[in-house]
């Protein structure tokens, strides 16, 4: 009886995992989606620029908590072998090594984000949006923990939720670097105003943006052919002998 | 001990937000920057000038302490 419970217990962790990292991507994807919005200027008389803001704050906050969980129950959880510990120092956990060191390195950058951001006033604003852009590389690293590590990755559903994210923020980015091109060009003052790149070291800095943003998804999808996609991903992946072994059994995959 | 608005108008990029959530005593001129009405700012509507301040995108706008 105790064993069956246990067993349980076991499992509910580990969905539990799997759900609250889905939940998380989608939140953190709605977050810099907004943040994307808001540093854009975009607004309409029923959508004021305070609604974007409020909703940025408080959806990172939210998909922080579901971070939080994430990890808990992935440590708690005694299907993989994960440590307190690899929650935040990458690469040195004996359970898919390199896909959830990226997870630790994505919550590291999320925690400076979120940190710095909590401490905004003390900072300055400089400083504070300095760190602020470590989000646009904790985002896609997050992405990839989730597609490297995901047990579910190969179902469809998640698979198309997964690039679905990707999409959306790749539209967002380009949407932005559009917007401040013509921002740059004198064309419309009011956006040149909320553009501070706007200048001629920006165009520089505009097109390294566009060019990470073609590379990021293309290499994204030709690694998931290439990796995740393909079977024996999970053993390739790096996950400890002793889970693989009774595959049909076991509450993960 | 009533608290008083400033701008920082160095870093003010007139993003208005501010006036969004403060409209009590923060309005917008013709190109978006903010003009404060200095009227004092009674005790309940503290909690929202704290607001406005704290929203401000670029950390211009002030809220200072008089004594």
């Amino acid at each position: 009886m105790g064993y069956v419970l246990a067993a349980t217990n076991t499992k509910t962790l580990w969905y539990l995992t799997r759900g609250t990292g889905l939940v998380a991507l989608v939140l953190l994807t709605g977050s810099v989606l907004l943040g994307v919005v808001e540093v854009g200027g975009w607004a309409r008389p029923a959508w004021p620029r305070f609604v974007t803001a409020g909703l940025h704050r408080n959806l990172s906050l939210l998909a922080t908590a579901f971070v939080v969980v994430h990890i808990a129950t992935a440590v708690l959880d005694s299907y993989a072998p994960i440590g307190w510990l690899d929650a935040v120092v990458p690469f040195h956990s004996p359970y898919r090594p390199l896909w959830l060191g990226l997870g630790a390195v994505a919550f590291d950058l999320l925690l400076a984000v979120l940190i710095t951001s909590l401490v905004r006033r003390r900072l300055g604003y400089s400083a504070w949006k300095a760190v602020h852009w470590a989000s646009y590389a904790c985002w896609p690293i997050a992405l990839v923990h989730g597609l490297g590590t995901g047990t579910d990755t190969s179902t469809s559903w998640v698979l198309a939720l997964s690039l679905g994210c990707l999409a959306a923020v790749v539209a967002a980015v380009w949407w932005r670097l559009w917007q401040s091109r013509l921002g740059a060009a004198g064309v419309a003052p009011g956006l040149a105003r909320s553009a501070p790149g706007a200048s001629t070291s920006g165009v520089s800095v505009r097109a390294a943006a566009l060019v990470v943003s073609v590379l990021v998804p293309v290499l994204v999808v030709a690694w998931l052919l290439a990796g995740p996609l393909k079977p024996g991903w999970s053993v390739r992946a790096g996950t400890p002998k002793s889970d693989i072994t009774t595959p049909t059994s076991s509450a993960g995959g | 001990m009533a608290v008083k608005l400033a701008v920082n108008w160095i870093e003010c990029k007139g993003h208005g937000l501010c006036a969004q959530l403060f409209p009590e005593r923060i309005s917008l001129d013709e190109w978006g920057y903010p003009i404060i009405d200095p009227t004092p700012i009674p005790h309940q509507l503290e909690a929202h000038a704290r607001r406005a301040a704290d929203a401000c995108p670029t950390l211009a706008l002030l809220l200072q302490r008089e004594t």
